[in-house]
């Protein structure tokens, strides 16, 4: 079994046991602990950030800027504006591509 | 309350509009994962794996960016395992318009994400939480799993037209989409910074994956949030 598929099962399994849990084991009646409920509503924010970074300024374990930043920077102005979420890819696409051509 | 109040087929109308509404808003989110899997190395019918099998869109990006770059499976399957916490806490909150034989509750558990409980919940009476909860998570798979099938066809075939388009910037644009709603909450916007300078730092100095893991660590900023 090759990584990704490894990863899909695992990732399968860990998701389907948190999704059901609720439903399957819980029930109605419980009420998950406050402190658990705020952390799983907090953790998404640093690890979503971190994404952003990582795939925008990393490549093969080193810093680099190049035109990822400039798409990054346009999606940013497009969300700002309130653009949907087709124009946000496509600008910071459209943005990459040009700039890759251009410098 | 039975199918011929006329009352109860309005709501669920209305109901199924808002479904079917949410759903179509996934369909570029799908088509881009698509894309991202298959520009990551991974085959069609991997990524079509984990539109069926692991359904949670915001994870399945993690995981499949993580093995991108070469990260470890381990550290893949984590970074997708914080981001999903959250069905924890969904479950828990739809369960009591969910009742219903085991393997009935085992089925549609598989559709517990971020869509099918922003419906369910926003209903005003059990009965219709539950419908909401349904209509909008098979509306969402269905359009899930036909968009991801579309992007990944397509740009399986087509590998160089990926950097020359600009197709791998969608990825940092997806995540950063995923997470600016969330940034109007100065707490969250805190700890979105800090988690973003925790992986920049390490990522030179670990393998690819552990510095997004170690981004989660940076909770402990909102440790006085925690404790409520």
């Amino acid at each position: 079994m090759d990584d990704a598929t490894l990863v899909m099962v695992l990732l399968a399994a860990g998701t389907y046991a948190l999704k059901a849990a609720g439903p399957l084991v819980l029930g109605g009646r419980s009420q998950l602990a406050g402190w658990l409920e705020r952390l799983a509503l907090l953790l998404p924010a640093p690890l979503l950030m971190a994404l952003v970074a990582t795939s925008t300024l990393v490549a093969d374990g080193r810093w680099v800027v190049d035109a990822r930043l400039a798409g990054l920077a346009a999606a940013a102005v497009a969300l700002w504006r309130r653009a949907n979420f087709v124009v946000v890819v496509l600008v910071a696409a459209a943005t990459t591509a040009v700039v890759r051509l251009v410098v | 309350m039975t199918e011929a109040d006329p009352d109860n087929r309005s709501e669920r109308t209305r109901v199924r509009r808002q479904a079917i509404f949410i759903a179509l808003s996934a369909a570029p989110f799908g088509v881009t994962f698509g894309i991202a899997a298959v520009e990551a190395g991974l085959s069609v019918a991997q990524a079509m794996g984990f539109s069926v099998l692991v359904f949670a869109g915001s994870a399945q990006f993690a995981a499949v960016s993580v093995l991108g770059d070469g990260g470890t499976v381990a550290a893949a399957v984590i970074a997708g395992l914080l981001l999903n916490l959250r069905s924890l806490a969904f479950g828990v909150a739809l369960a009591p318009a969910l009742r219903g034989t085991w393997p009935w509750r085992a089925l549609v558990s598989q559709l517990m994400i971020d869509e099918s409980t922003a419906v369910g919940t926003a209903q005003s009476t059990k009965s219709l939480r539950r419908y909401g909860y349904l209509a909008a998570g098979v509306a969402v798979f269905v359009v899930w799993n036909a968009s991801t099938l579309l992007g990944a066809a397509v740009l399986s075939s087509s590998g160089d037209l990926v950097e020359n388009l600009g197709l791998d910037a969608a990825i940092p644009a997806v995540f950063l989409a995923l997470v600016w709603p969330r940034l109007a909450d100065p707490t969250q916007r805190r700890l979105a910074v800090a988690g973003a300078a925790v992986a920049l730092l390490l990522s030179p100095f670990i393998a690819a994956g552990i510095p997004i893991l170690a981004s989660a660590g940076v909770v402990v900023l909102a440790r006085g949030e925690l404790r409520g």
